[in-house]
């Protein structure tokens, strides 16, 4: 099956197209809804094409990490469903959801974009955000995705209170306090072409992803993952392609979250 | 957002005296553990690093083998007293499940698989003393300790990072560096071809920083090859 898929995808290539005619810098469809999930303080579901993720953040109290006493903490963890793709099975975090999990979440603390001073509640005592990724329908590009569903979910998250030793959930509350915004761009190189957003078919058989994640002036992340390589040319043409189409996935998050 | 930040450039130099685009002093023995096909140790600034490779042999469990090229399983891991601080677990956490994935990818690339149909190849990488960079000391150790093992490699990899201390690009990140960077990219390249194998990256960079950094760690690979084919060259000829 994947012999038969890789023909038809570098036949495709030969011919200086994708799968439904996208060009090759080119993403599929994007949509970024909020409040999918009203019970969690902050939630996101987004779809790139077939790709569904969904988001949820949760505050709670914890205690600081000793290395940062004086702020709260961000502990971003992903879901690789059974449900998502009939390759995903049930058991321990996979190395794949553990990496996937820590480049989105290397991109949002990077950028700043949730303000872990001011979750500080008192010595030894501070706030905890959880962001959940839960993938619900794999079609590659899990991370662009999860990182627009992180920070859409996070930009529109409520703010608990903490009274009388009581956590306040519901009621008349602000927002949690955020900072930048953070997007990113994944590339897959599959044969010698250079591909945005790769679908599952794509990835399937791609040689070598990197992912760049950036806020309106600079790098905040980057990862490049499986076996495949880049050339330094390479690595600087995609650094500008991803400044290139940020911006646009910059103001779909300010537009799903009401800014 | 660190309350006291220590200071990490003093008039143009980094606290343990080096300038920004200077490695610390690397040293790789090879052939330290009899069991193993191939080994090395490796000191690196205050890095001690072990890596050891064994097989090919038949993958196992039998349905992970991949009928058609050898698959390759990699550990890398943090020994509980490694660290200055206090001490650490032992066994996977998540930041080591990650470098363990990377790790092999970087070696996928350069190992000719396709010799050892439904092999597997174990990768070995313990971190006796860590002192930042980690990661990238074991990448080169283990590279030296497959080349040493005959397991035939297109290219003998390296790994080194670069960062940022203020504006300042800087090269092979100490702990102390590491923790208070404000940028820290480390990368793999092929030096056969400079193909970048690993790149990771978090922090702050502008593009033209990111450039400079990556100038630097191709800059540092003359020094860090020199260094893994000296140690081969040492035991075998």
């Amino acid at each position: 099956m994947i012999a038969e898929n890789e023909e038809y995808i570098l036949e495709l290539l030969g011919k200086g197209v994708r799968e439904h005619d996208r060009d090759r810098m080119q993403y599929r469809d994007i949509k970024i809804q909020t409040g999918t999930i009203p019970h969690a303080e902050g939630s996101a579901m987004v779809d790139i094409g077939n790709t569904k993720v969904l988001v949820g953040v949760k505050l709670d109290i914890g205690t600081p990490l000793k290395d940062k006493p004086d702020e709260g903490a961000l502990v971003t963890s992903a879901e690789l469903l059974p449900l998502a793709n009939a390759e995903y099975e049930t058991g321990p975090p996979s190395p794949e959801s553990i990496e996937f999990a820590r480049v989105v979440d290397r991109g949002i603390r990077a950028a700043g974009v949730v303000d872990t001073d001011a979750l500080f509640i008192e010595k030894d005592k501070v706030w905890t955000a959880y962001v959940d990724i839960y993938v619900l329908n794999y079609d590659g590009n899990l991370f662009d995705a999860g990182t627009l569903a992180s920070v859409s979910a996070l930009l529109s998250a409520r703010m608990p209170k903490y009274e009388d030793e009581k956590v306040i959930r519901e009621g008349n509350l602000g927002k949690l306090k955020t900072g930048g915004i953070v997007t990113s761009c994944t590339f897959a190189k599959v044969g010698k072409n250079i591909l945005l957003d790769p679908n599952a078919n794509e990835e399937r058989i791609m040689a070598g992803r990197l992912t760049i994640a950036n806020d309106e002036s600079v790098l905040r992340a980057m990862q490049k993952g499986e076996s495949g390589s880049f050339s330094y040319k390479e690595l600087t043409e995609l650094v500008d392609a991803t400044f290139d189409n940020s911006k646009r996935l910059r103001d779909m998050i300010k537009g799903a979250v009401g800014d | 957002m660190e309350g006291e930040k220590p200071q990490l450039m003093i008039n143009g130099k980094r606290t343990d005296g080096r300038m920004p685009g200077d490695l610390r002093p690397i040293k790789i023995e090879v052939g330290i553990l009899k069991n193993a096909e191939g080994s090395a140790y490796l000191e690196w600034g205050n890095n001690k690093v072990l890596a050891a490779v064994y097989g090919p042999k038949e993958a196992q469990p039998k349905h992970i083998a991949d009928p058609n090229r050898a698959i390759i399983k990699c550990r890398y891991q943090m020994a509980p007293f490694s660290s200055l601080e206090e001490h650490n677990r032992s066994g996977p956490n998540r930041r080591a499940i990650e470098i363990s994935k990377v790790t092999k990818e970087v070696f996928e690339n350069v190992i000719l698989l396709d010799n050892f149909p439904g092999s597997e190849i174990d990768v070995f990488v313990e971190v006796l003393q860590s002192d930042g960079g980690t990661r990238a000391a074991g990448i080169t150790a283990a590279a030296v300790a497959i080349a040493s093992s005959g397991i035939p490699m297109r290219d003998i990899p390296y790994a080194v990072s670069a960062g940022k201390a203020g504006e300042e690009i800087i090269l092979d990140l100490n702990k102390l560096e590491d923790n208070y960077s404000d940028a820290d990219m480390p990368v793999a390249i092929s030096p056969r071809n400079g193909e970048i194998l690993l790149l990771q990256m978090d922090g702050s960079l502008t593009k033209e920083q990111c450039e400079k950094a990556m100038q630097l760690i191709i800059k540092a690979g003359e020094t860090i090859t020199k260094v893994q084919r000296a140690a081969l060259e040492t035991r075998y000829l």
